[in-house]
């Protein structure tokens, strides 16, 4: 092989090995074409089509729609719809949002972020209750439902007094009282300059000291069951396969179970409760007791949960969770025990009710 | 602690060595450590030498090994008041490389996982347009599209770590992150389906969700590198990431990347609902407030060692590794120190550099047994070089819940067990 050849050769190779390189970086930077006048991709959406879904609200009004509601209205929304994770009072259960107070904490150790204390426009508080609440019922409040609701969170904080009444007449008038305290992210020029250089690579303390361990607090969730992982431990992992065919052979003679289609029914509706009810093992009572041991037990009778004035009068009366009572609640909670603090609609049919009653007691709901 | 070079053995190693090494002789070579007896795992016939595996008919959609059934997505059951609006974590000390496998993505949402029928699903353009559009799936999948890979972090990764080392596991620390190669069209192209008026300056994009998330974009951003995503690593988005369709906006916080897609609004003002206002807005000392803090800053972790894994092979050539990312760029350099920021060493960068997606870097060298202090420092491609915890605080406080991308420290003990601490 002569000489020129050779290079030859060594030239054609680095060419396509930069023209691999070239076609590499540019992969990314290769942008999908427009074309002059669009694609003729889609239809016209219709007006009721947007009606429909643009249902944003802005801090110039924009969206808002005509109505009215006060404070009296909300207050009893709020107990029937609400209360049940936000407090009376918008203090809040659990971990749930704490909506009113919070005033003069914003600079403190901890800060209390609530829609008096830190919401910087009434708008959002329309638009978000509207859009996302109640939880697991979205958009099933009316107009004038909000605006009742806001006006009594303006209420709870403060805001105005018992005889208020919201409009979207009154509406633009209102200024929070934390507007002002926000201003446009200014890492740029408060940041980049502070971490921006080489910085120190020898030497670069007196010392070094721990000053903080997260050991102390101990809130990791602990690992989970690590068998898996450890090596060696493979015998008792490769049968599972195994241990599957043994459970299905004895199911037979396991007594007669609940019918599992309508088991599976349930569990997909159960979804719905799920946001506030556990069942199962370690089920506990969340925003709504849990179901363990509900089906034949008294109404109200798990302890420990705060139960509304008219679940401890039925508890009271005698009445006991059987098919009858447990399907006449979940069709329409609030028509069968009136002033209960459940905010469920209901489900749609006697089918959705005996779902959920196989699943509730097929996840061991049965009362002992 | 002196910067040898890797794999080299140095004196002091060499000593170790012989200590524990039978039959060392004087040599300055390498000693391999020497089995007691024949190793049953290559002496005994294994059922799998022996025995016919599964057919392929058994695993229509593979799974991992069983004996990767731990490396899963966990959640913190007292962070929030619910699991349907929550958040669990990648396993980050369980990846290499840079992608995020999808089953393995962190999941954050606001009223839990919406099940959609792509087929029911409809996307939405509306407000300052010339014509306000309707598209089906059908329809989006006729756009010209794009393949660009990204990662996506929540604001409130390592937000908890504010007031001090609080969980112990880089998973919660750093797990809100994920970095996948997205398909999807850029949403310029869908704008200029719809004809934007010149007053529209931001775009609000809605999700079909129970929560109706929404976000305001600036129209800029929109138009520059924003994607409408159907896909993810190759395959359609997973429901709890979006399916049938998500916005990706490139280096911004992962809360503004709608799932569950339904809606696109143009506007001549941002709307300041509810997760740009009450939530996602960074409290600083005064009781001021950020907003609009989209950008993330670049940050880095060492993945391994990690509180979740441990060195359990004793001194020797010991391997950290870790990720990096920037929302303003690439991530042409890590630092890693051994001895909590007195010396720093420049790690080794591998595997693909992509505008604002995950990086992964190694730093190589020989245990000696002594407790460690272990950092990385994340250098992005604008120059910004990631701060320690303390440099944050001065300017921020310790209440802003939002983009904490203070370097991290583990503790190494002498027997290998790692531990969240902070150091000063």
């Amino acid at each position: 092989m002569s000489k020129s050849v050779k290079l030859m050769k060594t030239l054609t190779l680095s060419t396509a090995l930069v023209a691999a390189t070239a076609t590499f970086a540019l992969a990314q930077e290769n942008p999908a074409p427009s074309q002059d006048g669009g694609y003729g991709l889609g239809r016209t959406a219709l007006p009721e089509e947007i009606a429909a879904w643009d249902i944003d609200i802005r801090p110039d009004g924009q969206g808002l729609p005509v109505g009215s509601g006060d404070v009296w209205t909300g207050e009893e929304l709020w107990i029937d719809n609400c209360s049940v994770c936000h407090g009376d009072f918008g203090e809040a259960v659990g971990r749930w949002p704490v909506l009113a107070g919070g005033f003069g904490t914003l600079d403190g150790e901890d800060p209390v972020k609530t829609v008096g204390s830190y919401w910087p426009y009434l708008s959002t508080v329309w638009d978000y209750i509207h859009r996302a609440m109640p939880y697991g019922a979205a958009q099933s409040l009316e107009d004038d439902e909000v605006y009742a609701l806001v006006a009594y969170l303006m209420y709870l904080n403060n805001m105005v007094e018992d005889d208020f009444e919201l409009s979207n007449e009154n509406f633009l008038e209102v200024a929070m009282p934390n507007e002002d305290a926000f201003f446009m992210d200014d890492r740029a020029e408060t940041e980049y300059t502070l971490f921006t250089g080489e910085p120190c690579m020898e030497n670069c303390a007196d010392s070094i000291e721990i000053t903080s361990r997260a050991m102390v607090l101990n809130v990791t969730p602990e690992a989970e069951e690590e068998a898996a992982a450890e090596p060696g431990a493979g015998a008792e992992v490769m049968p599972a396969a195994e241990e599957t065919v043994v459970e299905a052979a004895a199911e037979p003679e396991a007594p007669a179970g609940p019918d599992p289609e309508l088991v599976a029914a349930g569990e997909g509706l159960f979804r719905q409760c799920a946001s506030c009810h556990q069942i199962g093992e370690g089920a506990v009572s969340r925003v709504g007791p849990m179901l363990n041991n509900t089906y034949g037990a008294p109404v109200g009778s798990h302890e420990g949960f705060r139960y509304s004035p008219a679940f401890t009068e039925a508890n009271a009366s005698g009445m006991v969770w059987d098919d009858a009572n447990l399907t006449a609640y979940l069709l329409d909670p609030r028509g069968f025990i009136p002033g209960n603090r459940m905010a469920f609609r209901g489900v749609r049919s006697e089918e959705d009710a005996a779902a959920l009653i196989a699943y509730i007691r097929a996840e061991g709901g049965d009362h002992e | 602690m002196t910067d040898t070079p890797k794999f080299t053995p140095s004196r002091r190693q060499f000593l170790a060595g012989a200590a524990v090494a039978t039959g060392a002789a004087a040599t300055g070579k390498l000693v391999h450590a020497q089995a007691a007896g024949p190793d049953p795992a290559i002496t005994e016939l294994q059922p799998w030498q022996q025995y016919l595996g599964a057919g392929v008919d058994a695993a229509p959609y593979g799974v991992p090994s069983p004996f990767e059934s731990h490396v899963v997505r966990r959640n913190v059951e007292w962070l929030t008041a619910d699991t349907v609006s929550s958040v669990n974590f990648t396993p980050l000390h369980e990846m290499e490389g840079i992608i995020t496998p999808n089953g393995l993505c962190f999941e954050r949402h606001h009223g839990g996982v919406a099940e959609i029928d792509p087929g029911q699903h409809r996307l939405m353009i509306n407000g300052l347009v010339d014509n306000p559009l309707v598209f089906t799936m059908e329809d989006l999948m006729r756009f010209p599209r794009e393949n660009r890979t990204y990662f996506l972090e929540c604001a409130a990764n390592s937000g908890m770590e504010w007031r001090g080392a609080q969980l112990n596991g880089v998973q919660f620390t750093h797990g809100m992150i994920h970095n996948v190669v997205y398909t999807g069209i850029p949403l310029r192209l869908l704008l200029e389906e719809a004809g934007v008026r010149t007053n529209g300056t931001w775009i609000l994009p809605e999700g079909a969700d129970a929560s109706a998330m929404t976000r305001s974009i600036p129209m800029e951003k929109a138009l520059d590198d924003c994607l409408v995503a159907t896909h993810m690593n190759g395959e359609r988005l997973r429901p709890e990431q979006g399916y049938p369709v998500r916005l990706v906006v490139p280096g911004w916080e992962g809360n503004m990347w709608v799932k569950w897609l339904r809606r696109i609004e143009v506007g001549d003002q941002p709307w300041h609902h509810r997760e740009e206002t009450s939530k996602y807005t960074d409290l600083l000392e005064h009781g001021e407030a950020r907003r609009f803090t989209w950008e993330m800053d670049a940050k880095s972790v060492i993945t391994n060692p990690s509180p979740q894994a441990p060195i359990t092979h004793g001194p020797g050539p010991t391997v950290i590794t870790g990720v990096a990312w920037s929302g303003r760029g690439t991530i042409p350099r890590v630092d890693v120190t051994l001895d909590g920021g007195m010396n720093w060493h420049r790690a080794r960068m591998s595997g693909p550099s992509f505008d604002k997606s995950m990086h992964r870097f190694y730093y190589e060298f020989n245990w000696d047994g002594r407790p460690l202090l272990l950092q990385s420092r994340a250098h992005d491609s604008t120059g910004y070089v990631q701060p320690t915890k303390d440099q944050l605080r001065e300017v921020r406080g310790e209440n802003s819940i939002y983009h904490n991308n203070g370097i991290q420290t583990w503790a190494i003990n002498e027997r290998g067990e790692a531990e969240n601490v902070e150091v000063g």
